[in-house]
């Protein structure tokens, strides 16, 4: 990053209350090998600023990726504009809010760097990796991909502030479809590039990506000839690549201050949970612990300060199943009066920050996946998800995995397809009885979290063990 | 920014030597944002970006690269020229391509939408007094949005579309506050008198979300659903639905039409409808889409989009860029406004659906929930706001065998999201009166 830029952006900041400059730039590298055939590199090179004003009690911010002098004059003047338009009519009052002044670097691990092996060498692995999937003509179609961001920010405020941060994104994915006439069963690396992590090509080994294709292409067949998933209220052994959208979905989006507070009700909506929950309300069995994360160097959402300043810390969201803070930044808190994290994020230069997940967690309880096994007379293990929906206060949920086994007498019987479960979440995590010891946990998440106006896809992660629920309602296919 | 890009397309195409092709393609927007809540701005500001996109083709090798332009002819000519240099140095060691696919004949065309925006200024005040009194959230947003496409053969396409979009709720101060009213008001030019009778329908409409809401037992109900809830659940179809790759594949929800003969009701006619719709009628690859495709004619599968990959792979001429609809428009039926509750009778009217997404995909089934202007109807009469609740029902039940009626009028529905960029995607949907509908939570 280049010294003038620092220079540059020190240069445009106005004279007002507080000014933050936010330069971030991401190169992106998506590489695919589908059916064997490889498909054309994909490139990118994303740079620009985000300028934010906070003057007589008004909040304006402007975007861009004009990064001469004239156009970052150009977006101070827009920030200055919103800044004023907005002065005495904002539902945030900004005059009284102090914000960080971070000093430091954080550079986030790349073992193996990306760019240290050649595209052809990145081919031929992803080729050789291909060819596996296709052990049966029913194999009717198969992938596999990489895709890596290298992203560079740098954060600078009227009040000293200065954070530069580095980071390396690799999200891998691998999937094989099976047909059998009007029956189609994919499986895939973590869902949609669930096994994302930050790292180099490190991240490969962690996720076993040499060697988990015969066994996906396996799983994709035994899909083809196995019964429904049976109906019922049953135990329900969920693994750690569908544990993380049941953390992020009914844990994760219900504590963000920012829904709690309102702002998200036109879109993503708002939030079952209240203020005066936190504190005293029981979320979950007293075995469910909850943390956010981003100090977790190998996760998806790690970082060393949020997009607003704020340095990252380990917090207990949910202790021993009582609910003990939200998913709020600076301003959320500064708003509501109540503790939250460093959660201010933003997708991209171009979105201001918002309250966002990052890395939120469950810990470890004391369980062996056979122990866990051995409690069900019967019930179903799922694995993967496939299918998410939840209401907008995110209560109703209905989820959908890949790949299920139906579990009986305490062992694991045969193979189900279609598995699916709803449930409230208010109520669900109540039902936890059983948490999976630390080799049990799976560290996953995803790219494609959704949320904000204007929207924001954003990254965030989830580690956790396997985790056993009782009187779950669980249903197959139509 | 057309004559920008073009100067820029001019002096880049000269740089190709040999049998180089190169194709380059644009997009950017300069937008302003204001973001509601309780009547009051949580955040405002300005976007400006501009990126190009590069693709060097050499035989059947090719590369690409898309990046950010400042706006300065210069630095932005020198940063395309290194991504040249450095896509031209990666084309050996990139494999060869048997799916490559680009327009080869010329066909240059230009959509220039004329700049008719009120200032921001003005929108955000009318918008701040709408809401006093009572509890607005939302997103205003407005600018122009440009795409672009040229190629060293002479091609040059030009879109540029100046558009705003309102999209806001009046939630209810009922004992739960969480009923609301939701409308959209979108277009070119902003009209003091028709937001005013937006929100004058809106607050209408207030006063029943005030009535205690009921809640109903899971089961089957009769349903209608308004034009913005059918979109959803047609919506969703266009997540593989229509796409060739996926027909080939055998991942398409629709499996059972291509498969098993299952059909929707005869009065199901589907389109990609890109000569009526908001989105540029030109590809990444320089192809021009056809005015109308049909997807499904008569509840019988049509065609399928098809991507210039797709077209290579499986031997199809090219109709569509990616293999998702921009522009969806589903046939008007016969039902007449006026006999909408009356055709309900009982049941549930649904303006909104929310967060779909597919139970049993190759069954076509899917699962949401009802969200906003949500109401119980009794005796062909509103009464009362629902409480909300998850449906799971398959396509070929709810636009099929169920399927009772569609309206006569027909809504136009500019989408409102804006991920990456304010979209350009639109739908032209009736209402729905579906029997039986699977209530499951």
């Amino acid at each position: 990053m280049p010294d003038k830029l620092e220079s540059m952006l020190r240069s445009a900041m106005p004279a007002v209350d507080f000014c933050s400059m936010r330069y971030l730039r991401s190169r992106d590298e998506i590489l695919t090998v589908r059916r064997n055939v490889p498909e054309p590199v994909q490139r990118g090179d994303d740079a620009g600023v985000m300028v934010a004003i906070r003057h007589d009690g008004g909040l304006g911010y402007a975007a861009t990726c004009d990064l001469t002098p004239s156009g970052l004059a150009q977006a101070v003047r827009q920030a200055g504009r919103f800044a004023a338009l907005t002065a005495g009519k904002s539902v945030v009052d900004v005059s009284s809010l102090a914000m960080p002044a971070p000093q430091g670097e954080y550079v986030g691990p790349e073992e193996i760097p990306y760019a240290s092996v050649s595209l052809g060498e990145k081919f031929d692995l992803l080729r050789k990796t291909s060819e596996r999937l296709k052990i049966d003509e029913r194999i009717v179609d198969w992938e596999t991909s990489f895709w890596h961001t290298a992203v560079e920010s740098l954060y600078v405020t009227s009040g000293g502030g200065r954070v530069r941060q580095q980071l390396s994104y690799f999200a891998p994915a691998m999937s094989a479809t099976a047909n059998r006439r009007a029956e189609t069963q994919t499986r895939t690396l973590g869902s949609l590039r669930g096994q994302c992590k930050q790292g180099g090509m490190e991240v490969l080994q962690m996720c076993q990506f040499k060697r988990a294709g015969q066994q996906l292409a396996e799983e994709a067949l035994a899909l083809l000839q196995a019964d429904d998933c049976p109906t019922g209220t049953m135990p329900l052994l969920l693994a750690s690549d569908q544990m993380m959208l049941q953390i992020h979905e009914s844990i994760g989006h219900p504590l963000e201050l920012d829904r709690i507070l309102g702002d998200e009700r036109n879109y993503a909506g708002t939030s079952f949970v209240t203020p005066d929950m936190f504190g005293t309300y029981r979320y979950g069995s007293e075995r469910l612990n909850v943390t956010f994360d981003p100090t977790r160097p190998e996760q998806f959402a790690s970082y060393g300060w949020d997009d607003e300043g704020a340095a990252a810390k380990k917090e207990f969201i949910i202790q021993n199943g009582v609910l003990r803070r939200g998913l709020g930044s600076v301003t959320s808190q500064a708003r509501l009066g109540l503790p939250g994290v460093a959660c201010g994020r933003a997708c991209n230069w171009n979105r201001p920050p918002i309250d966002r997940m990052a890395n939120l967690n469950v810990e470890p309880g004391e369980a062996t996946l056979a122990e866990m096994i051995a409690q069900v007379q019967h019930g179903v293990y799922m694995k993967t998800n496939k299918s998410w929906s939840i209401d907008d206060s995110r209560n109703k949920f209905q989820f959908g995995c890949e790949y299920a086994e139906l579990i009986e007498n305490g062992k694991l019987t045969k193979v189900v397809k279609n598995p699916n479960y709803r449930g409230l979440s208010a109520t669900f995590w109540r039902s936890l009885r059983a948490v999976g010891r630390k080799e049990t946990i799976g560290v996953f998440g995803t790219p494609y979290c959704g949320k904000g106006e204007p929207n924001q896809c954003i990254r965030v992660g989830h580690a956790s063990p396997a985790c056993l629920f009782e009187n779950v309602d669980v249903f197959g296919g139509a | 920014m057309r004559d920008y890009f073009y100067s820029l397309a001019d002096d880049l195409a000269g740089r190709c030597t040999g049998p180089e092709v190169l194709l380059l393609g644009f997009s950017g927007e300069d937008s302003d944002f204001v973001r509601f809540n309780r009547s009051l701005v949580r955040q405002g500001g300005a976007v400006r970006q501009q990126y190009l996109s590069l693709e060097l083709i050499d035989g059947d090798r090719h590369a690409k690269e898309i990046f950010t332009l400042c706006g300065e002819k210069t630095a932005d000519l020198a940063k395309a020229e290194a991504v040249l240099a450095s896509l031209r140095e990666q084309l050996p060691a990139t494999p060869a391509d048997p799916f490559l696919l680009y327009a080869a004949e010329v066909h240059s065309t230009e959509q220039i939408g004329e700049n008719c925006l009120a200032p921001t200024e003005d929108c955000l005040a009318a918008v701040l007094k709408a809401g006093e009194g009572k509890d607005l959230v939302g997103l205003f947003a407005q600018g122009g949005v440009y795409a672009g496409f040229a190629n060293s053969l002479g091609q040059r396409n030009w879109f540029s579309s100046h558009s705003f979009h309102l999209e806001w709720c009046f939630f209810a101060k009922n004992a739960h506050n969480d009923k609301a009213v939701k409308t959209s008001y979108a277009g070119f030019e902003w009209s003091p008198e028709a937001f005013a009778r937006k929100v004058a329908d809106a607050t209408e409409q207030l006063a029943i979300l005030a009535r205690p809401p009921k809640t109903i037992d899971p089961g089957a109900y009769r349903v209608y659903l308004a034009p913005t809830a059918l979109a959803e659940f047609v919506g969703l179809l266009g997540w593989g639905g229509f796409s060739l790759k996926s027909h080939r594949t055998k991942t398409t929800p629709l499996l059972r039409m291509i498969e098993s003969g299952a059909t929707l009701h005869e009065s199901v006619h589907l389109a990609e409808n890109t000569r009526e719709g908001l989105a540029p009628n030109f590809t990444s690859a320089g192809f021009i889409k056809p005015g109308r495709v049909e997807l499904i004619r008569a509840g019988r599968y049509g065609e399928c989009l098809i991507s210039p990959r797709s077209a290579k792979e499986f031997n199809q001429p090219v109709n569509a860029g990616m293999e998702v609809p921009t522009s969806l428009d589903l046939a008007a039926g016969e039902l007449s406004d006026e006999k909408i509750l009356s055709t309900l009778s009982e049941g549930v009217y649904a303006n909104q659906l929310w967060y779909l997404n597919y139970s049993d995909m190759p069954a076509g089934r899917i699962t949401g929930m009802t969200r906003f202007g949500t109401f119980w109807v009794e005796g062909g009469k509103i009464v009362a706001p629902l409480n909300v609740m998850r449906f799971d029902e398959t396509v070929y039940n709810a636009l099929g065998t169920n399927l009772v009626a569609l309206s006569h009028r027909r809504d136009f529905l500019p989408s409102s999201e804006t991920y990456d960029q304010r979209s350009v995607h639109s739908s032209r949907m009736p209402g729905a009166v579906i029997r039986d509908f699977r209530f499951t939570l």
